[in-house]
């Protein structure tokens, strides 16, 4: 009760923290507004308005950044995240329904694997992994950095729905299973539908995580004609360091899907961070 | 304890073949242990790239270790890390307490602290980069203010460059302790709160008595989280110092980075990446332990 009345103090944490979030936000302010400024105005006035707002700063960032412009940056990282993530959401909710629903050590120990390969830190594995690959022709080109990405993110996908599945009562699938149904399709038509909530929380979290992925792009796409959006902004700042309007455009067109993106599904994106809290 | 024949029917009935999961467990055996065990390999060997590794020993980390710049480069990663985990939980901490009740703006001011924490750390270093640059926002605002003495290219500086990484770092990440701390505090049920109200105990006992040990869990997932963040800083080292100047803010990634794929150094870089590895393990791992008897105590 006493709990949430609206005191002075409260009103003066509140206005306190307005503040502080105004503060927090000066690096958007200043990106967007350095991307609309002139390059003789970044040098004079940087911090003041753009007067006037140069628009053509988009243009040509979009036309000149990474190797042959940002769009087809756009498009290897959409189509790697949206494919790496289709595969992960398949592949890791089979795994993880296995594991929550067999009782008993060896799913525990199963369960245990996973989760320490969520610990191991990607950059003694991606030396094997690079020169394996490299061998099979698999570096550079989107099926290779696909299923790596497949690889990579798998014990975290698997963790991530164990513990949803867990949580959800066996009830159907064995209504479905004394129905005769096999196992593959209980799974598709009764398991999968009652997964939508970990599944859109994986899809947003996990293809966030891959669309801002930086360090093993860089080392199986940096040259191809793959390159990502990260690989292709790396470039780019390389070419326009003395340019930083030029810079900020390139980054305002990265940053803005993502933080659109964000404000649709920051409820998914919030519950991927926190899942581990509760599990 | 034999169960009744019934219930083991039942059970026979719903049980998931292994087969299923057999494409997931390849893919985490495939890409995590098997590279993990070879790399583990290559760290005593001297292979670099082509022909045959020969096993020679300890020698990578002799070398490491009366090398200065890797010595550094570990040093950093530690620095950072450790320095990141502190301010990034305290600040989280402070936000989260602030935001939990009555704050009518709540959802909005968590939704513009988490922000960043979804943007890419390599574009958001690129922003900070500017704000530190020689003509940029920081050196503007101080010779505002009167302070040009204080004016320096903050990421070219040896002195700086490292503590200008982590302030990045902080800015992206609070927000992301933040997070799981909320999520924790609305596990504290409101009885419990109130029990503390009734018997008049003050702000701080409060939040030493009742609040921060009912947030355990969420520390340790934050704390776990933040510190294999901060040892493999990446991104942002790259973004905004490149590592320099002369290797000043080098931290274990960008040299692993660096003396593997344009060095083709392979055991050697592979010896630093096992480094990294046993460290994150040990601590992560050391970490789950620790806090847990802790959570159990209490």
């Amino acid at each position: 009760m006493g709990l949430d009345r609206y005191t002075r103090g409260t009103f003066l944490r509140e206005i306190a923290l307005i503040l502080v979030a105004i503060v927090y936000c000066l690096p958007f302010y200043l990106m967007f507004a350095i991307a609309l400024e002139s390059t003789e105005q970044t040098y004079r006035a940087p911090l003041a308005l753009p007067s006037p707002p140069q628009l053509g700063n988009f243009a040509e960032a979009w036309h000149t950044g990474g190797q042959s412009g940002l769009p087809p940056a756009f498009v290897s990282s959409a189509i790697i995240t949206v494919s790496s993530v289709v595969g992960l959401i398949v592949l890791g909710s089979l795994c993880a329904y296995t594991i929550a629903r067999r009782a008993g050590r060896l799913s525990n120990v199963v369960f245990a694997l996973v989760v320490i390969g969520i610990i191991l830190p990607f950059q003694l594995a991606v030396i094997p992994l690079f020169v394996a690959m490299l061998h099979l022709g698999l570096v550079g080109n989107y099926l290779g950095f696909i299923v790596l990405n497949i690889g990579l993110l798998m014990p975290l996908t698997v963790f991530l729905y164990t513990g949803f599945i867990r949580a959800l009562p066996r009830d159907y699938e064995e209504a479905a299973r004394v129905d005769g149904a096999g196992i593959v399709r209980i799974f598709a038509r009764v398991v999968f539908p009652l997964l939508r909530p970990i599944t859109a929380t994986v899809a947003v979290f996990i293809g966030i995580s891959i669309w801002n992925e930086f360090f093993v792009a860089r080392i199986f796409l940096s040259g191809s004609r793959h390159e990502t959006i990260t690989v292709a902004l790396y470039a780019f700042s390389g070419e326009n360091l003395a340019r930083w309007n030029l810079l900020f455009a390139g980054l305002a067109i990265t940053i803005a899907p993502i933080l659109l993106f964000y404000l649709f599904a920051q409820r998914h994106l919030i519950r991927g961070f926190t899942a581990g809290v509760k599990g | 304890m034999t169960p009744a024949p019934a219930r083991s029917r039942r059970r026979r009935l719903t049980q998931v073949p292994w087969l299923l999961a057999v494409p997931g467990l390849i893919a985490v055996v495939a890409f995590h242990y098997a590279p993990v065990t070879v790399g583990g390999y290559f760290a005593f060997t001297d292979w670099n790239g082509i022909g045959g590794a020969s096993w020679i020993g300890l020698d990578n980390f002799r070398t490491i270790f009366s090398d200065p710049t890797a010595r550094g480069a570990l040093l950093h990663s530690l620095e950072l890390a450790i320095c990141f985990v502190v301010a990034v939980n305290a600040i989280g901490l402070a936000l989260a307490l602030a935001l939990n009740r009555a704050v009518k703006t709540r959802n909005f001011l968590r939704l513009v602290f988490f922000t960043p924490v979804v943007m890419s750390p390599l574009a958001i270093a690129f922003i900070w980069r500017w704000i530190f640059d020689y003509g940029g926002a920081l050196n503007r605002v101080l010779s505002t203010v009167g302070l040009d003495s204080w004016k320096r290219a903050w990421t070219g500086d040896p002195k700086t460059a490292l503590a200008s990484i982590l302030v990045v770092m902080i800015w992206q990440f609070s927000g992301l302790a933040m997070v799981l701390f909320l999520a924790g505090l609305q596990g504290i049920s409101d009885d419990i709160y109130e029990a503390t109200l009734v018997d008049g105990a003050s702000g701080w006992l409060r939040l030493r008595k009742v609040v921060l040990p009912l947030l355990a869990p969420a520390l340790t997932v934050s704390a776990t989280l933040t510190l294999i963040t901060g040892l493999r800083v990446f991104d942002q080292v790259l973004a905004l110092t490149d590592a320099g100047p002369a290797g000043a803010s080098a931290t274990l990634a960008t040299e692993i980075y660096e003396q593997t794929f344009f060095e083709l150094r392979y055991g050697y870089g592979a010896a630093l990446a096992l480094i990294l590895t046993l460290l994150i393990t040990a601590i992560a791992l050391g970490q789950i332990v620790v806090l847990r008897r802790n959570e159990q105590r209490l």
